[in-house]
């Protein structure tokens, strides 16, 4: 039926690979990596056969430990790379990859360098700090795999601001619908104009479901009482409101989710740096 | 302004009931600024005028800029001649400058004037204005620009003076039922004024002819609905004016004519281009085209001799050239034959790099005597298409462009020849371009890469014709569009139907065929049909389509440069499929029987035909094949596909997608796009449509043909090193490609001040931080006194940054990707919309 020319292919500038995802990206390329190096310690671990028994302070241990801690400086470096917008050839993607499969890797070498040997002290604080900056980021990695459709599925097309908008447009049309209600009604939906769902922290938002609509008790409370044109006008638009209304907070209680694991992620990875300044420097000042 | 005073200056005289006044010299219609230059001269040189104003204030266009607009004095390198001065600057200052030094200057200046006709010959011109007086002139210089004038209301009673065109302040009218005309912004604009405060209690109507407002903004749209539902204004959709009367109108309805109360009219239908109106006064354009120009002689006179054409209607929209032009042609009227224009140092720039020496106006005949499609212009027209052309000289041997590089300029050959290599594996299958034609025109009018590498076969100059210069001069040279067609046509057949074809083989088919333009969904060939004819795709790119078990099954994309129709041809069986096209495009239609015969006569050519066949019908079966085990999967791709043709991604060659199984709303690519490019971000990720998790982001898509470059004065945007369009610094904040974009992805905005380093952010908390800095952080950081002149921002790859676009290297998830559509429109994305 039709030929396309060879001379139409055009060539783009592209870096990275094509349409693949952080964690297919390269072809599991940092996966194979991570699970190699987990291998390789977890083999050498076992050939070293360190005695009395395994530890930190033999040479296994300090092979591990320096692994672990240049790991860990070098993960908490995504947060500059992300920012710093330079030139050169490389992807945030890939360093996502290999930011979220070397940080798995560390559950392996982190608790390798242990030795199992766990106290009530500053060595197993940060161990147990590192397992908490990756046990938070594997629910951010679960977050980022599963949300994202929900979030473009309940926007719709529409854009924050432009929610926002349409949630004004039908707050002036119930202003002026509502002048003509009796004075009760009135004070519903003024209680129910109150409540806006960019108000409250972000318990609020990630707990919103709408229980405590003041827009669901103005319908409800309305919809009781003898109709009149000028309630029914209201009413719809009421529920225009509601509906709205729900869309915006499913859409805040999505954002927040793919947030809110940051929110322990990063300080966690704060005192981490701090608790592991202290594991080495008196790991050397005790040798 | 200062024109109301000047007016008493004009002497007037009363001649049985029409003023006719004391003959001048030279009349100037429109104060612009080249009109305003042109007066200036001619009171200069104390020769008689007078200045012919349509509104009441000089400088009409100038005059409505927004308050302080920074105006700009592009191109930089063109000196200013003219007896006003002129410099980058705020609209106010200039134009109190230009009104000081009309005054100063004691320029004749009559405002209200609007000309209706200009009788008489030569010598002795009589100027019918509106208001029933009459003026004089030996000559006439026409620098009435191209904003044209408002389109009058044209029913009974259309001249009644409670009909205005402009509405100055909407609050200056209470207790009126106003009717506003028009559906476009700004009829909705300024219903919408009208209406905004109750208190007023005016009842407004807007009348709209159709029944929908299609040439509106979606906002004022949606601000219109709103105000009709609070009841504070009233629609009348496919509703017309029938007769005005005082104070009521009458209106032609669906349902027949009806009577409304009606104390103002406002009419807001928009504004007819001078073009008509010129003509109508005996002055002839080059072409039919709508971006023809009027045809001027070398010292700016049109075909009806005595009247000049100066400024933006002649072609230069630019303040310096317009001024410039002015000073010209008065001296030219005042016989100052020897005058050189103004430009003649940047034309020698041009020509420098050349091994001859000769002057420009040697250089111009010599083009215009050797180029076969220049041989038409006129010396001024040569001059003007050269401004925006490069003469380059290659050695023997050098590569002009290569295969596959951008680039959509034409050259054209001055002296000696060049070779065509048709084959990219063997460089010694060639074919010559002789002295005195030219090349390049497949990726002018494609707008695509260049299809074969071109190089020089001796020593040879040649003149390398920007896309916009060679689109002009296609506009208003018919015989040089007419020789670029045929021989586009002709390459385009060598091109895909490979070496071994001569010219003399393809004659007859040549001969026979035609370009047709179709619209964006017009179908070129019906699924079912019988004929035989071969369609090329010159402009804009196809879809095929099949209906499979009662479904309309997306097949290909077929891009500019593929041919379609052959298998019915080879087979003589119906068409197999539709084609239809996916945007506004073109195509040859090679008549049927004339190709079977070069067919016939060329097994080679057969064979090749038959090869491309058997592909298509792979791809065919194939998804046929797939259609009746996973219809669920190539129903999805379909619509997919559609989706995206929908959405432009058809006249796209590279473009922004984010797929929102991946996106997880960091914006990270807006703050990348940002600090990449002086602190503003080109594209909105949570803008623009949706289908099926894939999300077409407001960023550009670098059109085969840009909308943008349509209609730019300064021909600041260009095609860069790797199909980029850009907009250079001689951008002059004019809003035009804002305006031409149907994407919406062009923004005007300032440089914003810079920010501190990242560190600095992180660690001490200073600045704004990664990112786009926010309206308060700006206005807080803005170097006292600086001017802040917006310019057009747009995505521009990230050209000339290592690593390539930001966007999709700062994508944490690999959501951002960019496409060019005959890559992403494949069978292969199938698997992906399982």
């Amino acid at each position: 039926m039709a030929t396309v020319p060879r001379s139409a292919a055009q060539t783009a500038r592209q870096t990275g690979s094509g349409h693949e995802s952080f964690l297919r990206h390269a072809r599991f390329r940092w996966l194979k990596v991570s699970a190699a190096l987990s291998l390789v310690a977890l083999i050498g671990y076992v050939a070293a056969d360190t005695k009395p028994r395994p530890s930190g302070n033999s040479v296994m241990g300090y092979t591990l430990g320096t692994i672990g801690a240049l790991l860990i400086v070098w993960l908490t470096l995504l947060g500059v790379r992300k920012r710093a917008m330079t030139r050169g050839a490389w992807s945030l993607k890939g360093w996502t990859s290999a930011h979220v499969y070397l940080g798995l890797s560390l559950v392996v070498i982190g608790t390798l360098h242990t030795g199992f040997q766990f106290g009530w002290n500053v060595h197993t604080l940060a161990y147990g700090l590192m397992m908490l900056v990756i046990g938070s980021g594997i629910f951010g990695v679960i977050a980022y795999a599963t949300l994202p459709a929900a979030l473009s599925q309940n926007r719709e097309e529409l854009t924050q601001a432009q929610m926002i908008e349409g949630l004004e447009a039908i707050d002036r049309q119930l202003n002026e619908a509502a002048q003509s209600l009796p004075r009760e009604d009135i004070d519903l939906v003024l209680r129910a104009l109150a409540d806006s769902p960019l108000r409250g922290g972000l318990r609020v938002r990630l707990a919103s479901n709408g229980t405590r609509c003041e827009t669901a008790r103005a319908i409800a409370r309305l919809g009781s009482s003898a109709a009149t044109p000028e309630r029914d006008r209201t009413m719809t638009l009421l529920i225009r409101r509601k509906s709205q209304l729900d869309r915006m907070r499913r859409h805040l209680r999505i954002k927040a989710l793919l947030e809110v694991w940051l929110y322990l992620h990063i300080p966690a990875t704060f005192a981490l740096l701090a608790a592991l300044t202290a594991h080495i420097v008196s790991v050397f000042y005790y040798w | 302004m200062g024109c109301l005073a000047l007016i008493g200056m004009a002497q007037g005289c009363r001649e049985g009931g029409t003023s006719v006044s004391e003959p001048v010299r030279i009349a100037i219609i429109g104060s612009g600024p080249a009109g305003l230059s042109a007066a200036a001269r001619a009171a200069a040189l104390g020769l008689s005028h007078v200045l012919l104003e349509k509104s009441d204030h000089l400088c009409d266009t100038i005059f409505k800029y927004q308050k302080g607009k920074h105006v700009m004095a592009t191109p930089a390198m063109l000196v200013l001649r003219a007896d006003l001065n002129f410099d980058a600057g705020k609209r106010e200052a200039i134009l109190d400058t230009w009104d000081r030094q009309m005054a100063e200057a004691r320029v004749n200046i009559r405002c209200n004037s609007d000309v209706a006709a200009i009788e008489g010959e030569a010598g002795n011109f009589i100027l019918k204005l509106r208001d029933g007086t009459a003026t004089r002139a030996e000559a006439v210089i026409l620098a009435i620009g191209t904003q044209g004038n408002p389109n009058l209301l044209r029913c009974l009673g259309g001249g009644l003076p409670h009909v205005q065109y402009q509405l100055d302040d909407p609050g200056e009218f209470i207790d009126e039922h106003i009717t506003v005309i028009g559906s476009g912004d700004a009829g909705i604009e300024n219903a919408l004024g009208l209406a905004a405060d109750p208190v007023q209690r005016n009842v407004v109507t807007i009348l709209n002819r159709s029944a929908e407002f299609a040439r509106a903004k979606k906002g004022n749209v949606e601000l219109l609905t709103e105000a009709v539902a609070a009841g504070r204004m009233i629609v009348r959709h496919e509703t017309s004016p029938a007769e005005v009367r005082e104070g009521e109108l009458v209106l032609d309805t669906r349902d027949g004519q009806e009577t409304i109360r009606c104390d103002r009219i406002i009419a807001r239908m928009g504004s007819a281009a001078p073009r008509a109106r010129v003509e109508s006064w005996g002055v002839e354009f080059s072409s039919p085209e709508r971006d023809a120009f009027p045809v001027l002689s070398p010292v700016f006179e049109t075909t009806r001799p005595g009247i000049h054409v100066i400024g933006a209607l002649a072609g230069y929209p630019l303040i310096k050239h317009c001024m410039n032009q002015g000073y010209d042609v008065v001296e030219f009227l005042n016989g100052n034959t020897a005058l050189k224009p103004a430009d003649e140092p940047i034309l020698e720039a041009r020509f420098a790099d050349l091994p001859q020496r000769r002057s420009v106006d040697e250089w111009l005949a010599l083009i215009g005597a050797n180029v076969g499609i220049l041989h038409e212009l006129s010396p001024l027209q040569l001059r003007e298409l050269l401004l925006d052309s490069t003469a380059r000289r290659f050695a023997r041997d050098e590569v002009i462009f290569a295969r596959h590089a951008p680039g959509s300029s034409l050259f054209a050959i001055v002296s000696g020849s060049v070779l065509v290599e048709l084959d990219a594996a063997d460089p010694s299958k060639v074919v010559p371009i002789e002295q005195g034609s030219i090349f390049g025109e497949v990726g002018l009018i494609s707008g695509r890469r260049r299809g074969s590498t071109v190089r020089a076969a001796e020593a040879t100059v040649a003149l390398e014709l920007s896309r916009s210069a060679a689109l002009k001069l296609m506009a208003t040279s018919p015989s040089a569009a007419r020789e670029l067609t045929r021989i586009s046509i002709e390459r385009q057949l060598l091109q895909i139907f490979g070496s071994g074809l001569t010219r003399e083989d393809l004659a007859e088919v040549v001969a026979g065929s035609e370009v047709k333009t179709c619209r964006a969904g017009e179908v070129v060939l019906a699924e079912g049909e019988t004929g035989q004819d071969i369609y090329i795709i010159r402009r804009g790119s196809m879809v095929v389509e099949k209906q499979i078990g009662g479904r309309t099954v997306f097949l290909s994309y077929l891009p500019a440069g593929s041919y379609v129709g052959e298998m019915a041809l080879i087979d003589g069986t119906p068409r197999t499929a539709t084609v239809k096209a996916a945007i506004k495009s073109e195509v040859i239609r090679l008549p049927g029987e004339a190709f079977a015969r070069l067919l016939e006569s060329k097994p080679e050519l057969l064979r090749k035909a038959r090869g491309d066949m058997t592909v298509r019908r792979e791809v065919n079966a194939f998804i046929e094949g797939r259609k009746a085990g996973f219809s669920g999967a190539v129903d999805m791709y379909s619509a997919t596909a559609q989706f995206l043709v929908d959405n432009g991604i058809g006249e796209a060659t590279d473009v922004l997608l984010i797929d929102e199984k991946l996106c997880v709303g960091c914006d990270n690519c807006e703050k990348a796009c940002a600090d990449s490019h002086d602190g503003l971000s080109r594209l909105n990720r949570e803008a623009g449509r949706t289908y099926a998790h894939l999300h077409v982001p407001t960023s550009c898509r670098h059109c085969e043909h840009p909308h943008c470059m349509a209609d730019c004065p300064p021909n600041a945007i260009k095609r860069g090193a790797d199909g980029e369009v850009v907009i250079d610094d001689t951008c002059i904040g004019c809003g035009n490609c804002q305006r031409n974009c149907p994407y919406d992805v062009i923004r005007m905005d300032s440089v914003p001040p810079k920010k501190p380093p990242l560190l600095s952010w992180m660690f001490l908390g200073l600045g704004p931080g990664p990112g786009e800095p926010g309206k308060g952080w700006r206005k807080k950081h803005l170097a006292p006194g600086a001017e802040q002149p917006k310019k057009a921002i747009k995505c521009d790859m990230c050209s000339g940054i290592a690593g390539g676009p930001a966007c999709v290297r700062a994508c944490p998830t690999g959501a951002a990707i960019r496409v060019s559509p005959e890559a992403f429109l494949t069978v292969a994305r199938m698997d992906q919309a399982d």
